[in-house]
Order: C-alpha cells, then sequence, then structure tokens
C-alpha cells in the first residue's frame, strides 16, 4: 500500500507512467470526501492530489479563475466571497451525508463528480462553467484541451466529456472556471403545507413565469424542520429563491406572491437564514442522520418525480424531498433495501433519468450498479472511451461499473 | 479553393457511384436522392463560400429508420459521409467532398413536443432555431440561444456547432441549453443522451457531441430548455473616444456584477459601413461603439441603466443614448445586426474571423490588426462580443483580384495567431470546419489533438464521417491505441514517494 501524493503536475504525469508501465492500478482521490460514492475500489495504491494545491490564476474582471485540481473548494469559495463573486453553479458538499466532516473536497472532485447545486435549475452545474483543463491520461499522457476564455469551440469539449467521469478517464492537474458575480440580495419565497403535487404545481408556475426563480424545492411536512436548525419549523414547506438587485428582487417576489397567493400561506425569508436554509438543502441535510439507510440521487423530468415517488410508496417505505422544481428527487430507504430494480423500473414508466445511489452499505455498493446501467449501445460507446484513455484499466478501475 | 488539402477521394467509391446512387434510392424512397449535378449544384457549399465541390451524392432522408440505414451501409462499405443542416456554417463544417454521401437533414422539420410545465421543446434537427421561438411565443416564451443566421441554421447544427449568438454572455452557449439528443452513429446505432432530465449520467457524451462538428454522430432529435421571455430590455448606445476606454467600460460593468443580455463592441471602420447603409444614427466621431442591452423586470432594468450610465461617463464616454422606446432599442442594434451586410458594401468581398481573447487584451490586439493590415494592404473592420472577448475583424478584399484571397485568409490566420498569443482561442462561435482546420497546432500540440481523435475513434473508428474537418491530419485509430510505454523507461522505475 502507498500513498503518493504529488505536488506537482510533473509528479503526477511520472506516479500514472509508472503504474502504467507497472499495470498496477490507482485509486486517485482528493480529500476523499466522496470516496464512499461508487463500487469499492481494491486498487493496492493510491494517488492523493491534496497537496497540487494553489490558485494560479485569478482575475476577476475577467470572470476567470484557473486552481491546481487539490486546491480545496473551501479555499476558492472563500477567494472569490472576498471578491464579491462565487461559483454560480452552487457545488454540493457530500460530507455530512457521508458522515465526513462539512466544508472538505477539492476543485478537481468538483468536476470529476459534476457537482452542482440548488441553482442548477438556472444556472448550470461544474460542466457549465468548466473552461479549461490539464490532465494526464490513463494511458500516462499529459494533455490540455479548452482554454481560460467562455466562448471557445477549438476542437472537442474535452472537458466536459472528463465532468462526471470520477477520475476513471484521467487525472485532472489544473482545472479553469468561469466565475460570477454573487447575487447582491437573495430572498426566499415559502409557500406553507402544500402536498407533493400542488407543489410541483407551484413550482411549474413560478418557474414558467418571468420572475427568474433560481431555485426550487419542495420539502415535505417534518422533512422541512431538518433544514436551517428547525427554522422553518415541520409544516412542509415549498421554497422559490429569487436573487438579483435589490429592487429587482423586490418586484419580483411580489410577483410572486401574486402568482401564488391562492396555493398556501407564503412567508418572505431573506439574507442568511435564506442562505441556511439552501445550503442545506443542498447538502440534503435532512438525510444527513449518520444512518447506513441508503439515500438515492434521482434527476428526472421535474413534473414526474412525486408521481414516481407516490407509486413507489405503495412498495417501500421511503422518505423524499425535491429540488430543482422537483426533477431532482433525494430518497432515503427507511427499511435498509435500496430497491434498485424497483426505483429503477419506475424511474424508466415516469419519463426516465438517472439514478445514483449516493449513500449505501459497501455490500450494496459491491453488489448493485451505483450509478445508473445505460442501454447496450450507449454503454459499448462509454466502454470504448474508457478503453482509449485508460486502456490498462488504471484509474480508479470498477467504480463506476 | 486556395489551397486547402482534402482527404484523396476513394476510387472504389468513385467507381460504384451508381451503384450507390441506386441503393440510397432503396434507402431512401421518393424525392430524397439528389444526383443530377445541377441539382447538387445547391449543396457545393456552406456559409464559407470560399470553397466549394460537388458531393458523390445528396440524399435527405426523413426518418432516423433511413438514417441508421444509411450509415450502416456508407459504414460497412467504407463509404465516407458529410451531415448538413441548413448550411449556415461560416468554417466549411458542411463542405461536401466528392466521394462522400452528403446528408441533408433538412426533412426532418417537425416540433414534437412542447411541454410548458417543465419548459422543454423536443424537435428534430432540421427545424430552425427561429422556429423553436416561434412555436412557443404565445406563451411568452423563447429559446435563448439566438446565433445572427438563427432565421435559417438548424437546431441540429445548432448543436453541431454549438451555436452563441448575442444573447450568449448571460444566457449561455447551445451546450448549456440543450438537455438531451437522440444521434446515430456510423455504425447506425441509435442512442439517446440526455433527456428532458439534468445532466448525464456516466461520461457527459451530450457534451462532447455538442460542437462536435458533425464528425462522431448525426443527430436526429434535440430536446431543449425553454425560457420566458424578459418583461423588458432597454439598450444603452455608449461612445468613446479610444478603445481602450470602451474596453474599461465593459470591464467595469462586469467588475460591479453586471451580466447584461448583451454587450456589443464595433471599431471605426465597422461604424461607419453600418451608419452608412442603415443610418441608425451612430456617432461618427468616435472611436468605438459599445451596445449594452439590459433585460428583466422593468425596475432592474431601470436600475441598471443607471448604474451602466455612470459607469460610462466614469470612462470617458463622449455620447450615451439610452432608449426609450422599443423602436428605439431596436435602431441601436440595427447598425449592428446589419455589419456584415453593411461591410459586403465598401469591399467587394470579406472575410469573416471568429477568434475569442481574454477582454483586457483587446487594445493590444486592436493594435496588431492595425499593423497587420497595413503588412498586407487589406483593410478590417471589427465587431465584437465585447462581453465575452469574442472577436468578429472582417477582413476586406476583392476575391476577383488574383491572390487577393490568399492574402486575405494569410491576414486571417495572423489574426487568430495573435488571439491564441494573448489567451485566447482559434474560433469562439463558428468552428473550426476546414477553415481553421490547419491551424489547431497553433493552440494545441500533437498529444493534445492526438486526444481529441481518441474521442473521435470511440465513435468513428474508421474516420468516416465527416473526414477532413477540424483535424490537421486524421491518424489512424488503430496507431493511435499502440501503448508506447516499456518497463524500465519511465522516470520513476521504482515506486515513486512525493
Amino acid at each position: 500500500m502507498t500513498t503518493f501524493t504529488p505536488k506537482t503536475s510533473g509528479e503526477v504525469l511520472s506516479t500514472i507512467a509508472w503504474a502504467v508501465a507497472e499495470g498496477t492500478p490507482l485509486e486517485i482521490i482528493g480529500h476523499g470526501s466522496k470516496r464512499g460514492i461508487g463500487r469499492p475500489l481494491q486498487t493496492e495504491h493510491t494517488l492523493d492530489l491534496s497537496k497540487l494545491t494553489g490558485v494560479t490564476l485569478y482575475e476577476p474582471a475577467e470572470l476567470v479563475l484557473s486552481a491546481k485540481a487539490g486546491t480545496p473548494l473551501a479555499e476558492i469559495e472563500k477567494l472569490l466571497a472576498d471578491n464579491g463573486q462565487q461559483l454560480a453553479f452552487e457545488p454540493m458538499d457530500y460530507g455530512p451525508l457521508l458522515a465526513g466532516e462539512p466544508g472538505k473536497g477539492t476543485i478537481g472532485g468538483v468536476l470529476a463528480a459534476n457537482l452542482s447545486g440548488p441553482r442548477r435549475l438556472k444556472a448550470g452545474g461544474a460542466r457549465d462553467h468548466i473552461l479549461g483543463i490539464n490532465v494526464v491520461s490513463g494511458r500516462g499522457e499529459a494533455f490540455k484541451s479548452g482554454g481560460r476564455v467562455v466562448k471557445n469551440v477549438t476542437g472537442y469539449d474535452m472537458s466536459k466529456l472528463m465532468a462526471n467521469s470520477w477520475g476513471t478517464l484521467a487525472v485532472f492537474t489544473d482545472v479553469t472556471f468561469k466565475v460570477l458575480p454573487a447575487a447582491e440580495t437573495e430572498v426566499t419565497l415559502a409557500v406553507r403545507g402544500l402536498l407533493d403535487d400542488a407543489a410541483a404545481s407551484a413550482m411549474a408556475l413560478a418557474l414558467g413565469s418571468s420572475a427568474e426563480v433560481s431555485s426550487a424545492a419542495h420539502l415535505p411536512e417534518r422533512i422541512a424542520a431538518r433544514v436551517a436548525g428547525g427554522a422553518l419549523g415541520s409544516d412542509a414547506a415549498t421554497l422559490l429563491r429569487v436573487e438579483g438587485f435589490g429592487p429587482s428582487v423586490a418586484y419580483r417576489i411580489a410577483a410572486l406572491k401574486m402568482l401564488l397567493g391562492k396555493a398556501g400561506p407564503l412567508e418572505e425569508i431573506a439574507g442568511e437564514a435564506s442562505r441556511l436554509i439552501w445550503r442545506d438543502v443542498r447538502d440534503i441535510r435532512p438525510f444527513a442522520d449518520s444512518s447506513e439507510k441508503p439515500v438515492w440521487r434521482v434527476s428526472m423530468t421535474p413534473s414526474q418525480g412525486h408521481q414516481m415517488v407516490l407509486t413507489l410508496r405503495m412498495q417501500a417505505a421511503v422518505s423524499a424531498f425535491y429540488d430543482w422544481q422537483g426533477g431532482l428527487v433525494w430518497l432515503r430507504m427507511e427499511e435498509g433495501d435500496p430497491e434498485a430494480a424497483l426505483l429503477r423500473g419506475l424511474l424508466r414508466k415516469h419519463g426516465g433519468g438517472h439514478a445514483t445511489l449516493v449513500r449505501a452499505v459497501p455490500a450494496h455498493r459491491a453488489a448493485l450498479p451505483v450509478f445508473e446501467p445505460q442501454p447496450p449501445a450507449l454503454a459499448a460507446l462509454s466502454q470504448r472511451l474508457k478503453q482509449e484513455f485508460d486502456p490498462k484499466n488504471i484509474l480508479n478501475p470498477g467504480r463506476m461499473a | 479553393m486556395s489551397g486547402l488539402a482534402m482527404p484523396k477521394p476513394d476510387d472504389a467509391t468513385m467507381r460504384r457511384r451508381d451503384e450507390i446512387v441506386a441503393d440510397m434510392r432503396i434507402i431512401v424512397p421518393g424525392e430524397g436522392v439528389v444526383d443530377a449535378a445541377n441539382a447538387m449544384r445547391a449543396f457545393e457549399s456552406d456559409g464559407l463560400t470560399a470553397y466549394r465541390q460537388l458531393p458523390l451524392v445528396v440524399v435527405l432522408p426523413e426518418t432516423v429508420a433511413q438514417v441508421s440505414r444509411l450509415l450502416k451501409y456508407c459504414n460497412d462499405r467504407n463509404i465516407r459521409v458529410v451531415p448538413r443542416g441548413s448550411g449556415t456554417s461560416l468554417s466549411g463544417g458542411a463542405l461536401p467532398l466528392e466521394d462522400a454521401v452528403l446528408l441533408v437533414m433538412s426533412r426532418f422539420n417537425r416540433i414534437l413536443a412542447i411541454d410548458f410545465p417543465n419548459r422543454i421543446v423536443v424537435a428534430q434537427p432540421g427545424v430552425t432555431n427561429l422556429g423553436i421561438t416561434t412555436a412557443v411565443e404565445q406563451e411568452g416564451c423563447y429559446y435563448a440561444p439566438d446565433p445572427s443566421s438563427q432565421i435559417a441554421c438548424s437546431i441540429g447544427g445548432n448543436v453541431a456547432e454549438n451555436s452563441g449568438g448575442v444573447h450568449c454572455l448571460k444566457y449561455g452557449l447551445t451546450a448549456n441549453n440543450v438537455l438531451g439528443i437522440e444521434m446515430v452513429l456510423m455504425n447506425g446505432e441509435v442512442v439517446r443522451l440526455g433527456g428532458s432530465h439534468l445532466d448525464a449520467e456516466g461520461y457527459d457524451l451530450l457534451g462532447v457531441m455538442t460542437g462536435s462538428e458533425g464528425l462522431l454522430g448525426v443527430v436526429t432529435e434535440v430536446t431543449v430548455r425553454i425560457l420566458k421571455k424578459p418583461e423588458t430590455a432597454r439598450a444603452l448606445l455608449i461612445g468613446f473616444p479610444t478603445s481602450e476606454q470602451g474596453g474599461q467600460c465593459v470591464a467595469d460593468i462586469i467588475g460591479a456584477g453586471i451580466i447584461p443580455g448583451g454587450m456589443e463592441m464595433m471599431d471605426r471602420p465597422a461604424i461607419h459601413a453600418a451608419e452608412d447603409f442603415v443610418h441608425a444614427g451612430y456617432p461618427l466621431d468616435v472611436e468605438a461603439l459599445l451596445i449594452v442591452e439590459l433585460d428583466g423586470p422593468g425596475v432592474e432594468v431601470d436600475h441598471l441603466i443607471t448604474a451602466v450610465e455612470a459607469i460610462a461617463i466614469s470612462n470617458g464616454s463622449t455620447t450615451c443614448r439610452i432608449s426609450q422606446s422599443e423602436q428605439e432599442r431596436l435602431s441601436f442594434w440595427a447598425g449592428r445586426k446589419a455589419a456584415f451586410p453593411a461591410v459586403g458594401r465598401i469591399s467587394p468581398d470579406y472575410y469573416c474571423m471568429d477568434g475569442t481573447i481574454p477582454r483586457k487584451e483587446l487594445p493590444r490586439v486592436l493594435a496588431g490588426m492595425r499593423e497587420l493590415s497595413e503588412k498586407y494592404g487589406l483593410g478590417v473592420a471589427n465587431v465584437f462580443h465585447a462581453g465575452d472577448g469574442n472577436l468578429h475583424p472582417l477582413i476586406l478584399y476583392d476575391a476577383n483580384v488574383p491572390g487577393e484571397l490568399d492574402k486575405a485568409e494569410s491576414f486571417g490566420a495572423d489574426i487568430l495567431r495573435l488571439c491564441v498569443k494573448v489567451g485566447g482561442v482559434l474560433t469562439g462561435e463558428h468552428g473550426v470546419g476546414v477553415e481553421k482546420r490547419d491551424l489547431m497546432p497553433e493552440m494545441f500540440n500533437q498529444v493534445d489533438l492526438d486526444q481529441q481523435m481518441r474521442v473521435k475513434c470511440a465513435f468513428d473508428p474508421n474516420h468516416l464521417l465527416n473526414p477532413g474537418k477540424v483535424f490537421p491530419q486524421l491518424r489512424r485509430c488503430a496507431e493511435l491505441g499502440r501503448m508506447h510505454v516499456h518497463r524500465g523507461q519511465v522516470a520513476f522505475p521504482d515506486i515513486p514517494r512525493f
């Protein structure tokens, strides 16, 4: 068991070149904050990027930031916040759910898992904000793709290919992201007491308006009590976030109140209280219970989310809450069985999408496909890409299998 | 054609042309096969008209099954295929090859589904970009990416090129607004990437397909996100005595946390050409003219107009007009939108470039362009997506003067080299195609290019789909597949411990 902790991209390259020559696989980690996701690895050696750190370029007026892959996300977010900017895709933190320390994770891990948060609905995910990468492939070849400018169609967008590849195609050494101004003002409108189907209608109405809602989540009864230290109370809360300049936010909140006045009792939550709620929705706090009950992350057609959950409840005991207008469903399986086949079967009947088993005991992760299985032609295509970039199966072997 | 080497036509394919045409008529019955030279003439080039070539045969399928059969047929027989949407590419991406079937997707022209609660439209790839907005505007919705060819360009072509437009600074490129596609691989397999949900599970192949210029697969269905139209939009028309001041104004607007719906700059030659053509009321005594459009609720727009005006004044603007009506806003845009034809009036021909640069480098790049303009003895007018650093220099030349096209192309290549040198890229939104293919090594070394070809190998190992585009030289997949690593020859023969 050797853990390699390179401090330069050259050392990353020589480590991987060595592993290729030896035919010995590597587990690729940053802080290890998402190590519990995916099929458990049994590699002899680990490539730890947590010492490959540092912001190498930050030009606020150009809306661009480059950093070495192991740079802590927290460090980057602080630097941006000090300049009134942010990663608009609001990368989530799996730490609380996976019983890890909150606030961990590297910028490379953000891209490898294509993280995002409640603002994904309006602003996109990591894949939408990555501008360029330097990587080392499983062939031991260092290469770059993209650049530091937003408008760029020069060659294939390899940065997107590597987003969500969970370290199975190449190892990032440097990443360049688009950054954006942080909103001056944030207000959340909460509609209280709605059942799931009424909440879905309210969220569709709000998103279909010109109020530019940046996030829309629904926390059913009791789940609502598990965010922001119980500040919401336990009644169901359908949350609509509006961000921007003060006068605009006030106007749009007023417009939403007119639109949803008949849907249920309304509450306005501003500033820090709003931010705390969305942070906890983002980090799946309602299910951060230190238990081993399986948790699923399901991305699907927004209007279908609550309907699938309704059907699922006839056959399994589940807790659920919804982000992304209902299109991101977080499920906790209360009886301990992931019910993978049941869930995925229902998902197909409800417009398709993908279900990822983000929390499960190692035995379940070893026995079940953690990531959504692909149809044969697509699976074969993905396998051919893996073969092109990591023919000897050196990088995180089997993690996405 | 000026010195562009395309793949050598395959003799066996050329000899079998009659047989191939007959087989195409079996795969696509009816009117969908065009093989007469005079009828194929309409397809001999795309928006990059300097290059022309008649294809082997033109085929216009109507169903996914036909596309699948056609590609499998060609794959099995080693016949090249060039896909084409509306043919508005400005980089020669749809330029036919003499020995290739030209696969035209224009008969895939139906909207398949409109879903307002989920804010998505499912369209066939031949539907025009504007056609999507037209289909949903009765509900006050629109599709955000707006390439200037939007009246004609197809949504499938937008996916192939990752098209942008004036509003992509705020609303993103095609890649940020497409949720899913159905596509056919060269071997005839039909795969779906994404859908009406967000993000891909597994590798982001949708992200790779977007902007792949027709080399990886043929798109047969597209799912896009639609948005509610902003309540209002107003624009400022701001003139500066120098481009440096204009550039600083752009930086300060963004520095103030404002992302305008559109932010366009024109230089003196472009301003004069546009004003002479459409009489938009542009000031003629400025070096740089900035159009800043703000959209959203009225109170927000009013709030930001005041902020932008103050920033403009602090940067020494000599004129600053604020649109007071929709008519006036459109008049501000009239000159910018007519900039290309306006330049067409002052020069027999023009050649449109498309580099992107870090915004702060604008003065340096404009100065460099002036030097190059003198060196080559050709004029240049600049329109600039100022918010995201995407330059469109228009090089003025006369194709009837021997040697001027070559000179214009060399001038253009030097501009793009300059863009790369200051940290930018060869193409912001028009694509590599054939036009910038041979410049790819300016930005990428051979190892970088090899990785892009590895992607190609996973999708189309025989290099049959749109060859001669994007890559200066295609390497055989078998050759790329070899591993060049030997035990004992790496830098650390023993286990390295850092």
